[in-house]
């Protein structure tokens, strides 16, 4: 292939793109259109998997010491815990600050419940917060934690608590919404896909004479192909630019404006760019890869005469 | 130039259009193929320029066993032939100029000599003044006569031309027969499908008669034969 047919190829892609107006509006809407509401999706899911991560993170350990534990001992279990490969944070909760913890949480309701708790007749114990890098891993650490009691007479820990029980239900219901999320995305993908190249196909159904002729004139197939090709590229990148953009520009408007009330409901939207990269280069992937695809396929039916 | 050894072609749906056709045509000849509707005359010219395959037998063309051809070398087969349709069979968006420039695009021929050439059959065909203008612009003639630049834009050996004239008035069916005379006269060898009486009656050539699949008559400077 010479560079004058390689320019040739481009030029025509980029005319068809042109000429064939109609069909190439209709394939770019459908392209857009599909695209946009995968994007929704996509972003949708990924925010709720970012949401159910914040809620996974806040799981920790709580390690109460008993109350006759001497520094030494608690220097020691302070520093084993931390040897531990699975440890991302490790901070002492003495129970004098533990009391003023629990005033604070407990606000006035609390007051006269917590009233002359000071001192020596603070209930409270010792206690450590530790939190894991991996939280579906807390289960072993805690039970890990809570072997450094193994031997030691009289045992060091009172109790390791995590919230067993409802930390197992809490994954069961994340890792279910992200499977759901994982398994639409899909399916909306290859609806998108379906759609498209149905539309694809179309628009070159209406060329076989195109083809057909260039055919009975001595063009090898893969001079026809080409051009198709280039168009088809071209559909793609015009149809998932337009929903990246909108997709990009609404997620930006929306950050902007929801941020005061995110700190209520405690909700925090994925950061921008953890977005926008993601969804552009999926929407832009699946756009190219099927406006050549759909185009590809469907020409070579035309290529057998 | 083209040669037919025993060809049989049974479509898909058990129609035998063709049963056993023997047949040679040099270089530089002028044959009609006249006969019946529904004779076979468009397959026979179908399978020699492949749009069709024969059943069983073998074709010649310009030395090519078109059987024995891998599919690959198709094309080049396909650039010594020139074809021309009842219905002209142009692209309706491109331009004159632009439909018969694509045919040496498909080609990979030169930039330069596409320019070249193309004005020059253009002027052959007598349509230099018309070459932006788009097909649906055109009267039929003016339309075939585009479709025929196109046809020999490649410098073609052989022309294969399936009523041509079909759907012109006879003043310019009598102008694209003149045309193709001196196309023919200039040295590419032309096979033509008519049920014109009076042209085939009036520009004596060799005439092949096909009915029902086989080749009844076949006649140096021959006559229509037929009363339709
Ligand atoms: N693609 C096809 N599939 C099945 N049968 C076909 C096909 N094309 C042609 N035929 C049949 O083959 C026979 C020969 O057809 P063909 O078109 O070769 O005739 P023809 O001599 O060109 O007729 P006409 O003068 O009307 O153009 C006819 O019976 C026709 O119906
Ligand atoms: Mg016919």
């Amino acid at each position: 292939m010479t560079i004058n047919t390689i320019g040739r190829h481009f030029r025509e892609g980029g005319k068809n793109v042109i000429r064939n107006g109609w069909m190439t509006f209709a394939s770019v809407s459908s392209i857009a259109i599909s695209l946009l509401i995968l994007g929704l999706f996509l972003i949708l899911s990924l925010n709720v998997n970012y949401l159910s991560q914040q809620i996974e993170k806040q799981v920790e350990i709580k390690v109460f010491l008993q109350t006759n534990v001497n520094d030494e001992t608690r220097t020691a279990i302070q520093s084993s815990i931390q040897a531990m490969p699975d440890i991302s944070k490790l901070t002492y909760v003495s129970k004098e600050q533990g009391l003023v913890e629990l005033r604070q949480r407990m606000g006035e309701n609390g007051k006269a419940f917590l009233e002359g708790l000071d001192g020596e007749n603070n209930p409270l114990n010792d206690a450590f917060t530790v939190e894991v890098k991996e939280p579906r891993q807390v289960a072993q650490t805690a039970e890990k934690i809570q072997a450094l009691n193994d031997g030691k007479n009289p045992a060091p820990i009172l109790r390791v608590s995590y919230g067993k029980g409802t930390v197992e239900q809490l994954f069961k219901i994340t890792s279910i919404i992200r499977n759901i999320g994982l398994f639409l995305v899909a399916c909306l993908a290859l609806t998108a896909m379906f759609l498209i190249s149905n539309t694809i196909k179309l628009t070159i159904m209406a060329r076989n004479r195109e083809i057909k002729i260039m055919k009975l004139v001595g063009a090898t197939n893969g001079f026809i192909r080409w051009p198709f090709f280039i168009e088809g590229a071209l559909l793609g990148i015009f149809g998932s630019i337009l929903p990246v953009a909108a997709l990009t520009y609404g997620y930006w408007e929306l950050m902007n404006s929801v941020t005061l009330n995110t700190s209520v409901l405690m909700v925090k939207f994925k950061p921008f760019l953890e977005i926008v990269y993601p969804v552009a280069g999926l929407l832009i992937g699946i756009g190219l890869v099927i406006g050549i695809w759909g185009s590809t396929i469907s020409v070579r039916k035309y290529l057998k005469v | 130039m083209i040669e037919m050894q025993d060809v049989w072609k049974t479509y898909p749906d058990g129609t035998h259009a063709v049963r056993g056709i023997d047949l040679k045509v040099n270089a530089n000849e002028f044959v009609y193929v006249v006969g019946p509707s529904g004779a076979g005359k468009s397959t026979f010219m179908k399978m020699i320029y492949r749009e069709e395959r024969p059943t069983k037998g073998q074709i010649f063309v310009n030395g090519f066993n078109l059987e024995k051809l891998k599919p690959r070398k198709i094309p080049y087969v396909r650039r010594n032939i020139g074809v021309i349709f009842q219905d002209f069979r142009l692209l309706p968006k491109l331009t004159v100029y632009e439909n018969i420039a694509f045919a040496m695009e498909a080609i990979e021929a030169p930039k330069k000599l596409i320019k070249k050439r193309t004005l020059e059959v253009l002027d052959l065909v007598g349509l230099k003044n018309k070459v932006a203008s788009l097909p649906t612009q055109l009267s039929g003639g003016e339309q075939q006569r585009v479709a025929i630049a196109r046809a020999i834009v490649n410098n073609p050996a052989v022309i294969i031309a399936d009523e041509p004239t079909g759907n012109l008035d006879p003043e310019t069916s009598w102008g694209i027969m003149n045309l193709l005379e001196e196309i023919n006269y200039r040295g590419t060898t032309i096979i033509m499908a008519t049920h014109n009486k009076e042209i085939v009656n009036t520009i004596r050539k060799r005439v092949i008669a096909i009915e029902k699949g086989v080749i009844v008559r076949d006649q140096a400077r021959g006559d229509y034969g037929y009363d339709d």
